[in-house]
């Protein structure tokens, strides 16, 4: 295999794979470390985000003017879950939230699949051919895929470092009883975070859907690679997410030369029993809860 | 529906709320008594299963089986399996909180399908697992199906014995105390870790019986047999919905939960085939809806725990 047979075959589309990953993990992460809970309708959360989109594709808008919404509307969704399902479990052993997460999971994808039907769709029909970039093939939706990964990371990068909400909340993520000691209103910073939250679920998946298919499942089946890249990259740390989860994503992508391609679906796991096994912590020092 | 006919289809469901009785009673070591968070029931399951009926199973070209062991071998067989499955991911995962778990269950889970699937020298693939059979199989239907159901309610009366006695030692007493406390009870000098272990382990175990009890019973076993999330969620209602921590409350809820489940699929089975496939979806929004509504009306079940000497419930 030459080079760019490497590069094009394997290399790309693991790290497009990755950014997928790296969003939805960034949301992950954020629950993770502010509201400390694993947080399993995450998955659902991006498939009803991206079938949200494809509704709104249907109705004649061109996918990528469909984000913007979907993103939006699976905000208001996670802020109304979190109200009628997560909030009032605050005061009790934190796993019971997960258990109820593990319900909303259902809950979302039976509405996808009683909405939407449970038959593969996609965003546009037809092949798109790969343009030639030195070598390297790329599809504008793969390019735009990247783009706007880069574009959310920088953003939330930004707002957490330097705004006085994101500064709240990685004061949440550090010491909630501290930082209410301290003015910061946790209800308002959970509201945000759920906000955020649902906006990056709707994200990861559309990115999912318009570089592959859309699937009522689709959104379960890469739980477990997002949270392998949250935890590879480190709990509440967003760059860790983010590089835990390209690792992942390549990783996936590589691992048909040692397994067959029936196992891609297990390097995740491999890779999340691993870190657990000899740094728990995560690559960028996170929180181990 | 004649008499005949309801009798039979009553014997048919006992005996499935008695495997499922298992399971749940499987899950109430790992989280009624202990805490801790199994996401991947079906796996267990699914690894009982097919552990069992390969040991068993009459030969058949093209994948591994055909030793036509004894049954209680293969049922042993299937409780060690599921435990030698459970000892490594309990050992790397019970260290953390148990979020981390339930995250590494539900990637076994995920794990032992994709085995089952691609494997077929091991497991036939996706024809599955066929000529397993069944104890006192060769009885007219109705005797055999009561036979069975007597089998599988001996287990299930056994099993309830044995972890009732467990708990109610000074072993129980230690495990709600790991739950309840865990830096209390390791401050007493109980190893936390070890225990959490244990009950993991034999959780576990007692969750492969439960799938072998259910090939033999079916005499057969493909990967559709076994859909990991809803039968996983479904043991888990039944379990908080009967009362976690309540053995006999399991037991319950495993009867109360399956009854309605398989009602309701009669129910969207005499629908409108256009509306069919989305009654079928609605039932799973609509257990899903069920735990979230136990939880916040009634999270101590229908028989809440009984804690020797402590005040009821809060």
């Amino acid at each position: 295999m030459s080079f760019l047979e490497f590069l094009n075959f394997h290399l790309v589309p693991g790290i497009v794979l990755g950014s997928v990953y790296a969003v939805g993990a960034i949301g992950i992460t954020l629950v993770f470390g502010i509201l400390r809970f694993a947080h399993f309708a995450h998955g659902d959360m991006a498939t009803l985000g991206a079938f949200i989109a494809l509704a709104l594709v249907t109705a004649g808008l061109t996918p990528w003017a469909a984000l913007p919404v979907a993103m939006a509307a699976v905000a208001v969704v996670a802020i109304v879950v979190d109200k009628l399902f997560y909030d009032y479990l605050k005061a009790r052993p934190k796993i019971m939230t997960v258990m109820a997460s593990l319900g909303v999971a259902l809950m979302l994808r039976a509405v996808v699949q009683v909405v939407f039907g449970v038959d593969p769709r996609t965003y546009a029909t037809g092949i798109v051919r790969p343009d030639d970039y030195f070598g390297i093939l790329l599809r504008d939706r793969e390019l735009y895929t990247l783009a706007a990964v880069v574009l959310i990371v920088v953003g939330l990068t930004l707002f957490l470092r330097h705004s006085r909400w994101g500064k709240a909340m990685r004061a949440m993520s550090d010491n909630p009883d501290l930082a209410r000691l301290s003015g910061v209103d946790n209800r308002k910073v959970t509201m945000l975070t759920w906000a955020i939250v649902g906006a990056l679920c709707a994200a990861s998946g559309f990115m999912l859907g318009i570089n592959n298919e859309l699937q009522s499942m689709m959104g379960w089946q890469v739980l477990l690679p997002m949270f392998a890249a949250a935890i590879l990259g480190g709990v509440g740390r967003v760059e860790g997410a983010v590089l835990g989860g390209l690792i992942v994503g390549v990783a996936e992508e590589m691992s048909i030369f040692i397994l067959p391609a029936q196992y891609k679906a297990a390097t995740a796991f491999v890779l999340l029993l691993l870190i657990l096994l000899v740094r728990p912590r995560g690559l960028l020092n996170g929180k181990v809860l | 529906m004649d008499l005949l006919g309801l009798a039979n289809y009553a014997v048919f469901m006992a005996i499935l709320i008695g495997i499922y009785a298992l399971l749940a009673l499987g899950l109430n070591i790992q989280w009624g008594f202990t805490g801790l968070f199994n996401a991947g029931i079906a796996g267990f399951f699914a690894v009982g299963a097919y552990a069992s009926a390969i040991l068993t199973s009459l030969p058949a070209s093209g994948r591994l089986g055909g030793y036509e062991l004894p049954l209680v071998v293969g049922w042993l067989a299937a409780m060690a399996a599921a435990a030698l499955i459970a000892w490594p991911i309990g050992k790397i995962c019970l260290r953390f909180r148990s979020d981390y778990l339930a995250i590494a269950t539900i990637g076994v889970a995920e794990i032992i399908r994709l085995v089952i699937r691609t494997e077929g020298w091991l497991t036939g693939g996706v024809r599955g697992v066929t000529g397993i059979p069944r104890p006192f199989g060769d009885l007219d239907y109705m005797p055999s199906q009561i036979a069975y159901l007597a089998i599988v309610a001996t287990l299930v009366l056994v099993a309830y014995l044995l972890v009732e006695r467990q708990v109610k030692s000074p072993w129980g007493r230690m495990m709600r105390a790991i739950r309840d406390n865990e830096l209390a009870a390791a401050a007493m000098g109980k190893q936390v870790e070890a225990r959490r272990l244990q009950a993991f382990v034999f959780g576990s175990a007692l969750m492969g019986l439960a799938g072998a009890l259910f090939v033999h019973f079916n005499r057969s076993v493909t990967p559709e047999a076994i859909d990991p999330m809803i039968a996983t969620f479904l043991i888990w209602i039944m379990l908080i919905l009967g009362g976690s921590g309540n053995n006999r409350g399991a037991i319950l809820g495993a009867a109360v939960i399956w009854i309605i489940w398989s009602v309701s699929e009669l129910l969207t089975d005499r629908l409108p085939t256009e509306v069919a496939v989305q009654a079928k979806y609605a039932r799973v929004f609509i257990i899903g809806l069920t735990l979230q509504l136990v939880l916040r009306f009634r999270p101590e079940g229908i028989l809440p725990e009984r804690q020797p000497g402590a005040p009821p419930h809060r």
